[in-house]
């Protein structure tokens, strides 16, 4: 008789030495692990509770301003540094990481409606309702003045009207601004090289596409998106929705898309190629957005609103993963993702520049192999178990200030009023009368011209 | 080139680490409209398919092969005793066969999960508690009582730590016959004489149901260890299986023709073994509750038991044999037998991860050694033999985190994160009734208002200067006095229709003749 009995000795199964690492034999026999599914979703709701336990997002509050912050820059190639432009024509410099102004100065008379860094040097441009466009250089020690908080811009270059917005290009020595229209300019001329118009009264905002960087949108006070390409000093289309539009962020990945935020409560996702239907739409404010940014893996969108709020959202979903709010902070003109995707910073009315986590719950700092694992795997749990009632009800509950909860509530009851009259109106209407349904994503736009 | 044609050896081991059937998952794919969700999951089935890709191919590192007993010529297994076993064995494997002759028997058995600590108790209150293989002994104790199984006792459950020391009595549970733990639930399971299933939560203290059976007095109870659900066996012959959830038993079934005397399940959870007085062992399909296949016993089997790799362990009088492969097909002969001469044996079990059985009987503790029972290869995160103080408690605190709630209870396991196939209407309508159940509505008073005092024409009467006789009074006091006779006349109803019984409840004032 042939026989084989199971013996282990504890030698082989034990570490020799205290030093040493236990052995952990693994048998991954699904017969082995009884409850698998049940003991995931335990594991999920977990970590789902202990992620809105610690969801503490805000950072600090950078203060200096005393009119409110209307427009904020980044530097496409450092993490520190933020520039930002004050209502009564104060421009600071921000160090991030010391949370601390480096350098500021008066540096218009009237209000800083646009600011812009651009990759070479330590070079930033600010333009204003004062007719002027400055180059500043912050790393040049001013002999002239005396005054600390003075500063002498590098050049200045002065316009026929006030301009509302500033984009440098990527690379070249060029920037455009916006106001009566668009002017492009060199930065060795004082007058400006390129005059691009389309019909437009005002133009709000200009943006240079980072990516594809001939290409320059703009918005005007009529309600449109214009798309313009340099190399033919020709507009490429132009794009009318129902209300006008604030904000413009180009996707720094997918050069074609970009995010405009409307002044009814959305933001509106959009091919430059197919501008007919929106590709995505972000809804959740509750009142105009004010301002909108991309992270710099164009997968996080955050987003600044007048109702006092700022929302991320995932660039591929329509509604926000989050809301940051607190007590004093006023109307948000200014967002912006920062070139670590790690943190969010909002400009707002009441004078203060705010520091945000992008992630609410992340813990910063250096994390340790096992923590990281840990994190991981949690992270892939609450991915699997998102839908189920509980941990979406546990992962979408926020506490919001009660003007906004209220005026959720009153949007919602309005909407669905809305659509419950429409359907009315079809259901009494005969069939051959009947409109067909406007898709939701076709509903804000009036048309494109090309 | 031709051998790399040749087929990858893993892919054989790929179905029993898939978790569900892949081709089933991505059926009607192709017809979806929107290319997110499709594109969503077709990523998701291809990292279910790596991932259990990677866990087949693991299968390379486990050390360790399942023992057996291999017949040469004419040889049987069922004749190999454990006397001549035990030298064929090695050292360390032969100390593992020990019997304890005890005066306190007949004697009752449990293992630890990871199959290093055994609890035994005696019917005269003999209780002890030891690492088995090591031979240390844990504590011992001797309860005046006499003591049913290891801490149920005549009249309440007690717990004891391991030093011995009483931590707590459980008034809840009264005259208890066998008493389970849910080891991943944390919930303590027993059923006694006055048929009642209580589960105790051990983590928070609270009882967390208690189920009448109404089937009088038990004492057979097993759990389901890949669903957790109790099977019971009665006195008329039934086994009922019941979760925390249910007031009622989920499944009842007639499995004997006598009283159930043992009940016991394999690991996967889809095969169950009964034993009745009626002399019959019987083994169950779980998955349509249908028998496959049924033996007979020269006594009636009092335990059962069976081991990681579906082994059958079955005692009966003072014998135990076992049987191999009984769930797959009929067995002709045991694969062992064991004659505990003189003793009736009370209690068998395997032990986890160990080529051992063992069984109390009347005159203490044996244990056996049985070739091919245990799982070899352990998994060291869910039930490690060799772990040390430190493991123990962080796995503790790991598995109290992990608590799964007892309402998660339920026949199919994976129930949780389904999607809800119920229509929307029902969907609606449960949620409705749980909002409900969440905000109950305070009973407001009932108002008993005088009817007929107040109508219009009284109020206006009421009003008037009550001195002046004009005709617009005279008009209204005939109207009332109107109104007063025709309600009179209302009330005594139509004279013509006949009287019934039931005319006592709708108010009319009428006469029976």
């Amino acid at each position: 008789m042939k026989v084989k009995v199971l013996s282990r000795s504890a030698d082989d199964q034990t570490r020799q030495r205290s030093n040493d690492i236990h052995k952990l034999q693994r048998n991954l026999d699904p017969a082995l692990h009884p409850f698998e599914k049940a003991r995931e979703y335990t594991r999920a709701l977990n970590a789902t509770k202990v992620e809105r336990m610690f969801a503490k997002p805000f950072v600090g509050a950078l203060s200096g301003h005393v009119d409110g912050v209307y427009s904020m820059c980044k530097h496409p190639g450092k993490l520190d540094w933020l520039v930002s432009g004050g209502g009564d024509g104060d421009l600071r410099l921000w160090s991030l990481s010391e949370q601390k102004s480096v350098w500021n100065t008066q540096a218009h008379r009237g209000m800083i409606t646009g600011v812009s860094s651009f990759l070479e040097g330590n070079r930033f441009l600010s333009c204003s309702t004062d007719r002027t466009v400055k180059i500043w250089d912050p790393t040049v020690a001013d002999e002239e003045s005396h005054a600390k908080s003075v500063h002498l811009p590098v050049a200045t270059y002065t316009g026929k009207y006030g301009f509302s917005g500033i984009s440098h290009h990527r690379s070249d020595n060029m920037f455009a601004t916006s106001g009566s229209e668009i002017d492009i300019w060199d930065h060795d001329r004082a007058e400006p090289v390129q005059t691009l118009n389309w019909g437009v009264d005002t133009i709000n905002t200009v943006k240079f596409n980072q990516t594809e960087t001939n290409i320059l949108a703009s918005t005007g006070s009529d309600r449109t998106i214009i798309l313009y390409d340099l190399r033919t000093s020709q507009p490429i289309s132009k794009l009318i929705l129902a209300m006008r539009t604030n904000a413009i962020a180009w996707n720094p990945m997918e050069a074609f898309n970009f995010m405009a935020a409307n002044e009814d409560h959305n933001v509106y996702g959009f091919d430059m190629r197919k501008m007919d239907s929106a590709k995505n739409i972000l809804k959740d404010h509750v009142s105009a957005v004010m301002s909108v940014d991309y992270s710099p893996t164009g997968e996080e969108i955050v987003t600044g609103s007048y109702d006092r709020t700022i929302r991320l959202f995932n660039a591929r979903q329509g509604h926000s993963r989050d809301i940051y709010h607190t007590n004093r902070m006023q109307r948000v003109f200014s967002v912006i993702y920062t070139m670590d995707n790690k943190f969010v910073v909002s400009g707002s009315d009441d004078g203060n520049v705010r520091l945000w986590k992008a992630r609410a719950s992340e813990k910063m700092g250096v994390r340790d192999y096992r923590e990281r694992a840990h994190l991981e795997y949690a992270e892939k749990l609450k991915e699997k178990f998102a839908n189920v009632p509980e941990i979406r009800r546990i992962n979408r509950h926020r506490n919001v200030p009660k003007s906004i909860k209220t005026a959720t509530q009153r949007k919602s009851i309005m909407i669905n009023s809305r659509k419950t009259k429409e359907e009315n109106v079809r259901k009494h209407t005969k069939e051959e009368n009947r409109k067909d349904r406007i898709p939701e994503r076709n509903k804000a736009i009036v048309g494109v011209k090309k | 080139m031709s051998e790399k044609k040749k087929k990858d050896p893993v892919l054989a081991l790929v179905p029993k680490y898939a978790r569900g059937d892949a081709n089933k998952a991505v059926e009607g794919i192709s017809k979806l409209k929107d290319k997110k969700l499709k594109g969503s999951i077709k990523r998701r089935e291809k990292t279910y398919k790596e991932a259990a890709y990677k866990a087949a191919s693991s299968e390379i590192l486990l050390t360790e092969d399942a023992g057996f007993l291999e017949p040469e010529g004419i040889e049987k297994t069922y004749q190999l005793s454990q006397r001549s076993l035990a030298k064929e064995v090695d050292v360390a494997t032969s100390h593992k066969m020990f019997s304890l002759d005890l005066k306190f028997g007949p004697y009752a058995l449990n293992y630890t999960r990871n199959g290093r600590h055994l609890l035994i108790g005696g019917r005269k209150g003999h209780v002890a508690a030891f690492d088995w293989q090591a031979g240390r002994l844990g504590c011992e104790l001797q309860l005046r009582e006499t003591t049913m199984f290891a801490v149920a006792q005549k009249k309440y459950v007690y717990i004891y730590d391991k030093q011995g020391t009483e931590i707590h009595c459980l008034r809840n549970h009264i005259e208890v016959n066998k008493l389970d733990f849910l080891p991943y639930h944390f919930l303590l399971t027993s059923v006694g004489n006055a048929g009642f299933l209580k589960y105790q939560d051990t983590s928070t203290g609270n009882v967390v149901v208690e189920h009448r059976t109404k089937l009088g007095k038990c004492d057979v109870m097993t759990q389901n260890p890949a669903n957790a659900i109790m099977h019971l066996g009665h006195g008329n012959g039934t086994v009922t299986l019941w979760s925390p959830n249910m007031s009622t038993p989920l499944v009842k079934m007639q499995c004997h023709r006598g009283p159930v005397t043992a009940i016991a399940i394999g690991h996967s959870g889809t095969y169950m073994a009964t034993a009745g007085l009626d002399g019959q062992l019987k083994l169950w399909d779980l998955r349509n509750y249908k028998p496959m296949q049924e033996y007979f016993t020269p006594t009636p089997a009092s335990s059962l038991s069976v081991s990681q790799r579906g082994l059958l362990a079955v005692g009966f009088g003072p014998h135990v044999s076992i049987w191999k492969d009984p769930f797959k097909t009929k067995q002709i002969s045991p694969y062992m037998n064991h004659l505990q001469a003189g003793s009736a044996v009370q209690d068998v079990e395997f032990v986890p991860f160990e080529d051992v059985l063992g069984f109390g009987h009347r005159g203490g503790v044996s244990s056996l050694i049985v070739p091919g029972s245990g799982e070899p290869n352990f998994d060291a995160m869910e039930a490690n033999p060799f772990q040390t103080k430190k493991q123990r408690q962080e796995m503790e605190v790991h598995s109290l985190l992990e608590k799964i709630q007892p309402e998660m209870i339920t026949l199919d396991v994976n129930m949780v994160g389904q999607m809800d196939k119920a229509p929307i209407q029902v969907v609606n309508k449960e949620k409705k009734e749980a909002w409900a159940a969440a905000h109950p509505v305070e009973a407001t008073e009932l108002k008993f208002r005088a009817r007929g005092k107040n109508s219009s024409s009284r109020r206006h009467l009421r009003k008037k200067a009550k001195n002046i006789v004009d005709q617009k009074k005279v008009d209204l006091l005939e109207r009332i006095e109107k109104d007063k006779k025709e309600r009179a006349k209302k009330r005594a109803g139509n004279p013509d229709e006949p009287v019934t019984a039931l005319d006592r409840f709708t108010g009319k004032r009428r006469k029976m003749d």
